[in-house]
């Protein structure tokens, strides 16, 4: 099985994220759509924030909010609503934390045993997903990240 | 889909090494400097600064053009490297958060065999 996360800009507004895992397609949405199993993994130790709090409604027009940070005090939120609920095979929610969020659609796709993620973010604008990355007053954060990346290159070397 | 010229990638990783250099892309960011400028700013000689500057030249972060006695500095067009950089970190989390997903799955996979 091939388990690469693959990444592709498929347009000036839209990213694609694929994956493979080795599980049913139910187990997998159940990972996504329940907070105690989402709270596991949606913030691994190398991403150095953890998850404050989760909280989901996931149905259709149901909310969600996710808080992350070391404690209360600078912790930062991420929210929105979902647009669709379809299980195991879809999921469409908002990201309302900023104008410039992109609305993210998941489907699981299972073939043999195995499911097939691809997670599809579509942004407002070029711009706004462009400025996701932090390149235009965020140049410290860009190297931020091209110093986590040195660092994963250099361990993995 | 991401590709990176290892050697481009060496440059570019020991001209970002330097904090003085990364503080130099930093202020070209907000405007173009002279080599004078950033000598000055950054409380340099002017030979510590032209090196430093050259090494970001050679990556390519920096382009310099010279008129009349002043170098200027701005920042190099590199939007194609920054983007390819930028989508491999965010592919990074992506795959960090898969790892960990692939570990919740088994786990669930587990329960389900115990519980027929």
């Amino acid at each position: 099985m091939d388990n690469r996360t693959n990444i592709e800009r498929t347009s000036e507004r839209e990213l694609v994220v694929t994956r493979t895992f080795n599980g049913p397609a139910r187990i997998v949405f159940e990972a996504w759509t329940k907070p105690e199993l989402f709270m596991r993994w949606w913030a691994p130790k190398s991403m150095g924030v953890p998850i404050l709090s989760c909280e989901m409604d996931v149905r259709t027009g149901g909310t969600y909010r996710l808080a992350f940070g070391q404690d209360a005090a600078t912790s930062f939120a991420f929210f929105g609503k979902y647009l669709e609920v379809t299980p195991p095979s879809r999921l469409v929610w908002t990201n309302d934390e900023t104008e410039d969020a992109a609305v993210t659609t998941v489907t699981f796709e299972e073939k043999d045993g195995q499911t097939l993620l691809v997670l599809h973010e579509l942004y407002p604008s070029k711009e706004a997903l462009e400025a996701n990355r932090g390149a235009e007053d965020g140049l410290p954060e860009q190297f931020g990240q091209l110093d986590e990346l040195l660092a994963t290159l250099t361990a993995s070397a | 889909m991401v590709q990176y010229e290892t050697t481009r990638l060496d440059a570019s990783f020991a001209a970002l090494s330097d904090a003085t250099r990364r503080g130099v892309l930093e202020q070209l960011g907000r405007s173009d400097a002279s080599i004078t400028e950033l000598a000055d700013k950054f409380h340099m000689t002017l030979t510590g600064m032209k090196k430093h500057v050259g090494v970001l030249e050679r990556a390519g972060f920096v382009t310099t053009q010279k008129v009349g006695r002043v170098r200027t500095c701005r920042l190099g067009l590199r939007r194609l490297e920054e983007e390819a950089a930028w989508i491999e970190s965010y592919r990074q989390v992506w795959a960090a958060r898969f790892d960990a997903l692939d570990e919740v799955v088994e786990q669930l996979k587990r329960r389900e065999k115990i519980d027929g």
